[in-house]
This record gives structure tokens, sequence and C-alpha cells, in this order.
């Protein structure tokens, strides 16, 4: 049994950042991660930090830009917040050393980006998140904060009350990978998750094969509701066979977008007259899919990415990780031919529902980074924006963890006054195979000591029963499975037919599931048995992402319906919400702030 | 006492920078052209011979499970993975495990060469897993952990040693004199980024230390990784003069620079193409030339 005051859950930069934070703050911090800090996924971010640091600039502008690239499904105090906030993160990080690409002056470069109304992308070459997660682990060494690396996390300990927001969170029961030991980490002040992306639910993903969603599952099953989980981001230029990031840096710096007739296509077919290439994510991918469709694209499956006009000596200096990249995972040298590229799935927009502090309903439960939804992103995420979100709200939940008093939020957590109940025509019955919503809860209080205690039994059983069966199905063909059927059926163009056809087969996966079995028997170094826990976490996900885009018939940033393809504000101005609901999830709604501290941010037609 | 004699022409080290960083970039990037060249011809073989159904790549992969019968003594088992343009050893392992064997272990996450977790001993050298083309290599394929580490299971190796090492040398920027206005940055002169460029691109993998006959000789020796870390501070112009002698004294300790004989192993390993054994020499200069001022 382990004992501190803030526990963090994952060591990318959100989690890292938050751990300094709340040490600096006075708490005793523990991380508990499934991986070296140093092998998490926040290393493979390219392009950049976006932040208003210069004359002429005005984190004013780049809120409006947020919420634009939005499409109006960010809340406003998260969004300023994060605006407001990032040149104070980004000057924070050049403190701490971080190798910046600088300009002739000597002071921080920045570059254009996708979205953006002035150049304020900071960046470090190509491979911006590499130095970011070394930076912060670097001042996370020189601080002693402990490291429990590659415990995976298996659930957190929150108590079992009627309502999700009477709950509270009194720590984590994690497993260690070496041992196979599983032990308790009681949390004297909060739990923060930041445990990233949930990208394995797709076959075709920029993401590690670490990201499955592990923290959105556990709370979500811990009763916290999960928003927006079909805003999933397609990234418009990633490697056709293997998913490789090709960082939007490229087009900041002037790459161009070519089909298979060499027409630029972003202006010759019309999809962005104004910015081009540098149009939002999303509106780049639907080109690019539009194009490949129509009979334009090359073999049928991908576009081209023409860097060359940048000259050798630019791309060396600023872009020569992409080089590398394009290299040794297409055998494509980009010095001298346009790089093949296809959309694949990037950024999970939604997440825990969280106030601007990072806090969820849940007591004691905090939720930064990708796998959280304050919602700073909306249904469309803008370049540059996801590691600023790391930093600025992993600051404020580690701060607000440690205890210090940081002002009311703005943003509603739980259900509130604002409840609206949705429905969903799902072609199954959705959540746990046979739960039946038998909630358990209603029991006499529990101290945390006997939370924790509870949960620790509950995981060294599941770990003993998945260890101890002796056949059954193996996860691997489970999540294989589950991934084809993800992409093709919920991709960047949905419609009502295929999204129930992935609810089936989500389905069908649930009840093999429930008869999964881990063949290698040892307790050491089992990544058989945490592959397998992995699995699971991706089925909840992928049923939230299948459920809220069905729900959600209307067109907005990253989700398009086929059925509606207009963005319908006087229904649809509202977060897609989800509970578990002990099992059988509920489906329902909030709506989005817009009034942001001096303006409120009126839906206007979004073009590019 | 080190073998090596330190060098005396390295004074245009600074100025010049760009000049001199960019040639060595120009070399590897011709290196990858001509392995890009080789690559295609011997893909288009492999493409004629993945026509044929029978078409396979054949795996040896160490095993090893203290723990589990039968695979407590060392053995090598064979898989035979159907091969596919592109694959590479990553990809080949992960096929072995998802359909032969899930309990065949081994460290990898972001499959694009950042995370630096599957490095590997893969047909005698250090690489990295998934920047290995499957293509590049003589088949079969002989996959092992990492020499001089001890292995935990399979392909997975005890790294807390290397990160011991890393964390000997104060890891972190440490400076006295920060701007008062916390919204100005230091400045750093592009050359100055430029010379520390290629050492901060470590991505912690092992692959260096593994193939340095030094560190497996003497288990103190900071090692490659360790040395380049310390480099990339030492040589960045925003921590000051006080903290490069702080940095250089710990670095000339006795399991420090001067254990390095030069054999270049850990640079012809190195997965990011750090010029890791250029970078141990320059700090052996530095540390000759601050002992002369001190003397």
């Amino acid at each position: 049994m382990y004992e501190y005051d803030v526990i963090v859950v994952g060591a990318g930069g959100a989690g890292l950042r938050a751990a300094i934070a709340a040490q600096e703050a006075g708490a005793e911090v523990a991380i508990v991660t499934k991986l070296h800090p140093v092998r998490s996924h926040t290393g493979a971010a390219e392009g950049g930090i976006n932040a208003a640091l210069r004359e002429g600039d005005d984190w004013t502008d780049h809120a409006y830009d947020t919420m634009k690239g939005s499409d109006y499904l960010g809340d406003a105090p998260a969004v300023e917040a994060l605006c407001k906030e990032s040149p104070e993160e980004v000057i924070q990080l050049e403190h701490w050393g971080m190798a910046f690409s600088r300009d002739e002056d000597g002071r921080v470069s920045q570059r254009p980006f996708g979205g953006l109304s002035f150049p304020r992308t900071t960046y470090a070459g190509a491979e911006t998140g590499h130095h970011l997660l070394h930076t912060l682990y670097e001042q996370v060494v020189k601080r002693g904060i402990e490291v429990f690396d590659e415990w995976h996390v298996l659930d957190v300990a929150v108590t079992d009350d009627d309502e999700p927001e009477e709950r509270s969170c009194h720590g984590v029961v994690a497993y260690e990978l070496a041992t196979g030991d599983v032990e308790a980490f009681t949390a004297r002040d909060g739990v923060i998750l930041a445990t990233g992306g949930l990208g394995q639910v797709y076959d075709h993903t920029t993401n590690a094969v670490a990201n499955t969603g592990d923290g959105v599952a556990m709370a979500y099953r811990a009763g916290v509701p999960i928003e927006d989980m079909e805003m999933i981001q397609f990234h418009p230029t990633t490697l056709p066979s293997t998913g490789v990031l090709i960082s939007e840096g490229v087009r900041g710096e002037g790459g161009i977008l070519y089909n298979a007739n060499s027409e630029r296509l972003m202006f010759e077919h019309g999809y962005a007259n104004n910015d081009g290439e540098l149009a939002s994510r999303d509106v780049v991918s639907r080109a690019e899919l539009t194009e490949i469709n129509e009979g334009r694209g090359i073999e049928d499956e991908y576009v081209h990415l023409d860097m060359r006009h940048l000259g050798e000596e630019r791309i060396l200096d600023r872009l020569e990780n992409i080089l590398h990249l394009a290299e040794d995972f297409e055998g494509v040298d980009g010095l001298e031919e346009p790089m093949p590229v296809k959309p694949g799935q990037h950024y999970a927009m939604g997440g825990i529902e969280t106030n601007e502090f990072g806090e969820t309903c849940v007591e004691g439960l905090y939720a930064i980074g990708e796998c959280a939804c304050a919602s700073v992103h909306g249904a469309n995420r803008l370049g540059g924006n996801a590691l600023p979100e790391l930093t600025v709200f992993g600051k404020r939940a580690g701060r607000h963890a440690a205890g210090e008093e940081m002002g009311e939020p703005k943003i509603t957590t739980g259900k509130t006054g604002d409840y609206e109940k949705g429905t969903v025509d799902s072609p199954v019955e959705l959540g746990e195979p046979g739960s039946g919503a038998v909630a358990d809860g209603g029991s006499a209080a529990e101290t945390a000591d006997e939370v924790v205690e509870r949960t620790l039994e509950r995981q060294r059983d599941r770990i003993e029963r998945l260890l101890e069966k002796d056949d059954g199905v193996q996860h691997a063909s489970i999540r294989a499975d589950v991934q084809k059927s993800m992409t093709r059926n919920v991709n960047v163009f949905r419609e009502a037919g295929a999204l129930k056809e992935a609810l089936r087969d989500i389905r069908e996966a649930r009840e093999r599931y429930s008869d999964v079995y881990v063949e290698d028997p040892s307790r050491t170094y089992n990544t058989d048995l945490i592959h397998t826990i992995e699995t699971r976490n991706l089925l909840d996900v992928a049923e939230t992402i299948t459920v809220g885009a069905l729900a959600r018939d209307e067109f907005r940033g990253a989700h398009w319906r086929k059925e509606a393809q207009e963005r319908r504000d006087d229904v649809w101005l509202k977060h897609t919400m989800l509970s578990w609901n002990d099992g059988s999830p509920e489906l329902w709604y909030k709506p989005v702030v817009l009034e942001g501290e001096e303006k409120t941010y009126e839906p206007k037609v979004r073009s590019y | 006492m080190s073998t090596q004699q330190p060098e005396t022409q390295e004074d245009d080290e600074s100025e010049g920078e760009l000049e001199t960083t960019s040639p060595a970039q120009q070399q590897r990037l011709e290196k990858k052209r001509q392995r890009a060249a080789a690559r295609e011809q011997r893909e288009a073989e492999a493409a004629e011979r993945a026509a044929a159904d029978e078409n396979t790549v054949h795996l040896k992969v160490f095993r090893y499970d203290p723990e589990v019968e039968g695979k407590q003594e060392p053995r090598f088992d064979d898989f035979y993975v159907p091969f596919h343009k592109g694959m590479t050893v990553l990809d080949a392992l992960m096929y072995a495990r998802d359909n032969y064997d899930s309990s065949l272990t081994f460290r990898h996450s972001c499959r694009q060469a950042i995370c630096g977790s599957d490095a590997l001993f893969i047909n005698g050298s250090q690489r990295l897993g998934c920047q290995t083309q499957v293509s590049d290599l003589d088949d079969p394929v002989r996959v092992e952990p990492l020499p001089h580490q001890e292995v935990v299971k399979d392909l997975v190796v005890d790294m807390e040693h290397f990160y011991d090492q890393m964390e000997a040398v104060e890891p972190y920027f440490q400076t006295d004199d920060l701007p008062d206005d916390e919204l100005e940055e230091q400045h750093q002169t592009r050359e100055n980024r430029e010379k520390v460029k290629m050492s901060t691109r470590c991505i912690w993998c092992g692959a260096c230390m593994s193939s340095c006959n030094i560190a497996a000789g003497d288990n103190q020796y900071l090692g490659p990784a360790a040395l380049n870390k310390a480099y990339r501070f030492a040589m960045d112009e925003r921590e000051g003069a006080d903290m490069k002698q702080r940095r250089l004294e710990i670095i000339e300790q006795e399991h420090g620079v001067w254990r390095c004989q030069t054999q270049f192993s850990c640079t012809e390993v190195c997965p990011k193409d750090i010029p890791l054994t250029e970078h141990i020499q320059a700090l052996k200069r530095e540390a000759v030339k601050s002992n002369l001022k001190f003397w």
C-alpha cells in the first residue's frame, strides 16, 4: 500500500506538468504510468505549441480562432484559459531549457498553422513533442518526484454512492508489469488522470500502441460522464501504409497538396479558397477523401504532399524529422518526390467531462490532456493546440488537486439543471452484457480506506480470473475486429447504416470478450494480460464514440453525417454526454458555454 | 588513464557550426538515399516473392521466462510470418505474437522511432524494431534482447541501470540567470541551438550503451547516452560558464569521458544518427581546455 497526497496516472506532457505543479504547491506526489515517462506518446507530437507571444498577436485572437476551429462546441471558459495561459507556459518551458527553434535575433520562432489568424505556433523542428516531453521529465527528475513506471493502473478507487455527483475518489489500483503485483495507491487529496489518447480503437492511426483510452474507460465505468466522444480528429497527412504522422508544419511552411491530376486540390476544387492547405484539419481531411472517392486519388488511396519547392536548406532546418519519417516508414525521399498522405485517426476531442480546473463531478478525481474534455477543442482541434492544453491544464489540475484556491468554475460537471435526456436508435443493447443496470450502490457509506481496499480486492480477483482461465477467446482477434469495423464504419464520412453496423460489431465483440482468457501464465512482464485489459477499455470507448456519432444527426467540425450535412445550431449547440449508469449507458446533453470573460462567441458560418 | 589523446584542432567548433553540421546531415541523407535505392531493388524482388503464397519471413526469436516451465532455459523459437511490402521487424514480431504465441514479449509503443522502447539485437546489431525493414535483412531474421543488459523476459531487458546513468549527469537545465520578466524568454543563437540540436534527439533507447565495449566492462561507466545528455547541457550557452564548469567536473570523473576509447560503435548503432563519439570527444576537449585555464 502506497500513500501520497496526489497520484497522477500517466506520464506524458499533461501528467508530468501536473505532477510538477502539485509538488510546487506543496503536495507529496507520485506518478503511476504504464510506460516509462520518455516513452509517452506526447513525444510523437511534431508541429508545435500555439501561444500569442508577439506584438501584433493577442490571446483573444487565439481564443477566437480556437472557438471557430471547434465549430462552436468548445466551452469559452476553457478556451480562454488555454489561450491566456499558453504564453506563460511556453516561456516556462523555455526557462526549463527546451530546445525551441530560434529566429535570427535569438528569440523563439513561430510559424503559421492551420486555422490560425497569426503565425503563433512555436516549435522545435518537427519534433516539438519530443522536446516538450523530455524537458518536463527532466524537471520531474530534478525535483525527485516519485515515478512508478511500467505500473498499469487497473481502476480508480471511487465510492459507490447512488449518484456519480455524490461519489469521491481515494486512489488507484495498479499492476506492476515486472512482478505481477497488484497494489493500491491511496491519494489523500486527488487522483489526476492523464492517460492520453485512444487511437487504438482504429486500425489506421497516428497513435501509439499504448493509446488505448484507459483513463476514459476507467472514469466512465466509475460513473463520470464522458463528453463529445464522437468528435474524433482525422489528421489529413498520415503515411498510407503505417499511419505515421506527417506534421502540419509541412503545410505551415508552404507544403502543397496535389491530387492525381496534379491539381492543387484545396483551391482548384474549392474546398478552402482563402486558406487552402492551411484550412482546419477536418476541412482538409474531407477534401482529400472527397478527391479519392471521386476518382482523383493516387492508387485510389491517397494524395500527394509536396514540399520540394521549400528547398533543402529550409527543410533540413525546420522539417528534417519529416524526411526521416517519410524515408523510414514509406520509403520516400521528401527532397526528391512528393509524399503520399491520407487522413488517419489522430486525436480525440472528447473525453472525460471536466471543468476548467480539470475537476470531474467525482470529488477528488481530475482529468487532463487528451483523455479529458474541458472542452477546449469542441468538434475539431486546431493543430498546435494540444501541447498547450497539456501544460496549461496540467498545471491547473496539479495546483487544484494540491489544494490551491482557484475560484469558482464556470463550467458545470455532472448532471445539473440543464440536463437534457437523449435517445439513440441502437440496433443492439449497449453496455455491459447481462448487466441489467443493477446498481450496487446504496450500501452503507464507506471510508476512504474501505473504498481503496474494495477496489484492490476486485482488481486482484480480476487478474486471477484472467490468468487462471484455461481457454476461451484471446483478445487480439477481438481488438483487430473492432479496429477494422471502426475504421470502416466510424470514419470521416458517417452514415446511420454503417454506424449501426459498428454497434453490432462492438456488441458481438463484447460478448466474445466475456469469454476472454490470457494464455501467458507468467507473473513476469505479462504483456498478454495488459493487452487483454486494454482491449476491454477499447470496447467501452469504441461504443461511446459510435453512440455519440449515431445520435448527432448534423454536421459539425470533425463529425459529418450523410443524412444531415449541415450544422444545426438550433438543436445541436450542446455536448453529447454518456453515463455508464452501472452498465446500461445513458445518453444525455448539456449546453455549450459560449459566454467568455469579456465576450460571447456567437456561432458564425465557418469557412477557411 | 585513458589511452586516448585529446585532439587539438577543435577551435572552429563554435563558429561555422551551421556549415559543419550541414555536410554531416548531407552525408546521412546521402547514405539514406543509397539505402533507399538498394531497398527499392530488394523491395521489387520482395514484391515478386510476395506474389507467391508461401512467401514468409523466418524469425528466430530469443525466448526466456524465469518462471515458466520450458522457458527457464533460454532458447530460440522459430516463427514464419507472411511478408508484406514495408514490413518492419516490429510488424513481424507483432504478427507472430497476435497470431501464434501471445506470450511473446517485447516493449513497443509509438511504431515510429520516437519512444525508444524497441531497441533490439537484430541480426547481430542494435536497432529499433520499428525502424528496421525486414527486406533490408538476411533471412532468417534473428531477434535477441539488447546485449549487456539483464534479460527480464524474452526481448525485454532491465533498463534501470541505463536510467540510473542518465540521471547521474544532472540531466536537467540549470541556470541562475533567467530574465526578470516571466514572459520573456532567454535568447539563444541559431548557431548554439544547432550545436546542441543532434544531442537533443536522444530517445533513451539504450542501443548505444548496449553496443559499447567499455560499458560492458565497466558497469559504472556513464556511457554514451548519459555523456551525450551532459554534452547537450554543457554546450547550451543559456546555462552559463559556472554551470558548464560543474558539468565538466561531472563528466571528468573516473568513470566519465576518459573511459571512451573512440571505437564509434555507439555512433554506428544510434537510430537517431547522433554523433555520440564526436560529442564525447568534444567534452574531452572542453575538459582539457578548462583544466588548462585553472592550472
